[in-house]
């Protein structure tokens, strides 16, 4: 009886291990599903490459290379801040803090973490909006350069905290052997950890900018959402996540407009996907 | 000599100006909302229903939603993690399959929010009927934070030593009764850690359940597990961004609430996990 109650158990432990497996393929499979339906009218080339998104017009245009390029614009300006800070507050903390400001600094950045999007969003809308404004003199606030400041605050707790878990575990030998030839403790950093860590702190910015292709609310709520070619970081553009969530409310279900939704969904499902891939690879590497 | 002490002077001063960068504005944004927000909140606001088109009375049916839609998550999410946790640590060999599921993990962790919107959208509002309800918005949210729970109770059961489970072991005990009586007791502050850090992400996420379950202005509480329902973040986002003429306050006072229930959340994770390392036997 006992053998009979532990083979399910074990079985349904199998079936739970693999749950992940499923649950990727059936996100993916639905995706499609939705998706694809799309390109028996409209053209695939003409759908990446295409420079109108007009989708409730009659007929509608779907040329999602705008909310391409916004997405683009507002994660590479989001990378550009993020990236030395997020890898200059990881080495501060693995390598210089005192260890009571370590433990803080890392609960500080945990709690950064924690903060929902929306929270974000709203504090870039009342705070950070109405600077860029003043300061640049701008019509609006709601520009690329506002969402780019905002999302480099998302994609910092994730760069710090992986960066600094690659850095801790390079070998301590190779930092005592530095410092016994006589190197300073910057020279140590600059010359022997930094360059052992390379591979993780790569995966950290990946997946920091993995992040922030996958942002939603605080992009919606402050980069101002116009489906235009951008043409410098002060104007307002739209992103692929944006475009999802401020129109599917109103896609009517069966609609081209709703098949479009979900193929730019199954675009930012590729891009996630290739960008964990890749991070998982150098993380991979570097435990070898 | 001195030129490079003084070159880390110079170095390690910039090391700390980018930990700056990030603490402060951290600071700030806390101290912005507690101080504009907390004038907001009183009894009224946290139990009465919203009046005169969101721009008067309380947050209660949100807070009630966001409540039912991260019980409702973590009944879904909880089991199935915790047992592909056991999977992965106990019973996982070195092989293909076990790179393949680790990697699905990472993948599902870094599927955009968005995204999972759509999947629940097609899968459980379309395709299964469920219609935006409660019951598709917890499974949504359940299926997102999965990845947060499979990875931090497989890293709690990794943690107890082999030698537990060897002790188990040679006394006749078989391999289920060892991770039921051994492996999970001395594992669970560590799952439930990871359990809290989910329910945390799951009450502050909004694009999953915007097609799935969020409720534009429903002022009443649910009553269903097929009702729509409000919920606080996106209750937040509408009355930010939708809504014309909210008072500010109104606005401070739920981006207060929905980051206290977040933070607590966290805090506690943080705190059992500091506890359990002070503890730690081993």
């Amino acid at each position: 009886m006992r053998k009979i109650k532990e083979f399910i158990i074990e079985k349904l432990i199998l079936i739970c291990g693999l749950a992940s497996i499923f649950f990727v393929i059936l996100i993916f499979l639905f995706l499609l599903k939705e998706g694809l339906a799309l390109f028996k009218t409209v053209n695939p080339a003409k759908f990446i490459f295409g420079k109108n998104w007009y989708p409730i017009s009659e007929p509608g245009q779907f040329g999602i290379l705008p909310l391409i390029l916004g997405s683009l614009l507002v994660t590479l300006g989001a990378a550009i801040i993020s990236i030395p800070i997020g890898v200059g507050c990881a080495v501060y903390i693995a390598e210089v803090a005192p260890l009571k400001i370590k433990e803080i600094l890392k609960a500080g950045i945990e709690l950064l973490a924690a903060i929902p999007s929306v929270v974000l969003g709203f504090i870039g809308m009342v705070t950070l909006v109405p600077w860029v404004k003043n300061i640049f003199n701008l019509p609006t606030g709601l520009t690329a350069l506002s969402g780019s400041i905002m999302l480099a605050f998302m994609a910092m707790p994730t760069i710090v905290s992986i960066a600094e878990d690659a850095l801790y575990s390079v070998p301590k030998t190779y930092k005592e052997g530095a410092l016994a030839l006589g190197a300073t403790h910057w020279q140590t950093i600059y010359r022997v950890m930094l360059p052992a860590a390379s591979s993780g702190i790569l995966a950290a910015v990946m997946l920091g900018i993995g992040r922030v292709i996958g942002e939603t609310m605080a992009v919606m709520m402050i980069t101002g959402n116009a489906a235009l070619i951008p043409h410098s970081i002060l104007q307002p553009v739209r992103t692929l996540t944006a475009t999802i969530a401020a129109e599917m409310g109103e896609a009517v279900v069966g609609s081209e407009h709703y098949f479009a939704l979900f193929a730019v969904g199954i675009v930012l499902f590729v891009l996630s996907f290739m960008i964990n891939v890749t991070a998982d690879l150098f993380l991979h590497k570097d435990k070898r | 000599m001195r030129n490079t002490q003084r070159a880390e002077k110079i170095a390690f001063f910039f090391l700390f100006l980018a930990t700056l960068l990030i603490v402060v504005p951290v600071g700030l944004i806390f101290v912005i909302i507690i101080q504009k927000g907390l004038p907001a909140i009183n009894w009224q606001f946290i139990s009465d229903i919203p009046r005169q088109g969101m721009r008067a009375g309380g947050i209660y049916p949100a807070i009630v939603g966001t409540v039912y839609l991260v019980i409702g998550a973590i009944i879904f999410a909880l089991p199935i993690g915790l047992m592909a946790a056991i999977y992965l640590s106990e019973y996982a060999k070195d092989n293909l399959l076990t790179r393949v599921i680790k990697l699905a993990i990472v993948n599902l962790a870094g599927v955009p929010s968005v995204v999972y919107g759509l999947f629940g959208l097609a899968l459980f509002v379309i395709f299964f009927k469920f219609g935006a309800s409660i019951l598709s918005g917890a499974l949504t949210l359940g299926i997102m934070i999965l990845p947060i729970i499979i990875t931090s109770s497989r890293e709690a059961l990794e943690s107890v030593p082999y030698s537990f489970r060897e002790v188990s072991f040679s006394l006749g005990a078989s391999k289920w009764q060892t991770i039921r009586h051994i492996v999970l007791p001395n594992a669970i502050p560590g799952i439930l850690t990871g359990t809290i850090l989910g329910l945390g992400r799951a009450a502050g996420e909004t694009a999953p359940i915007l097609f799935t379950v969020a409720a534009f202005y429903l002022p009443q509480l649910p009553h269903s597990l097929f009702d729509q329902a409000m919920a606080l973040p996106y209750h937040l986002y509408v009355i930010s961004t939708q809504v014309p003429n909210v008072d500010e306050k109104i606005r401070y006072g739920t981006a207060l609430v929905l980051l206290v229930m977040v933070l607590f959340m966290n805090l506690v994770a943080i705190v059992i996990r500091y506890q359990f390392r002070k503890k730690k036997k081993w």
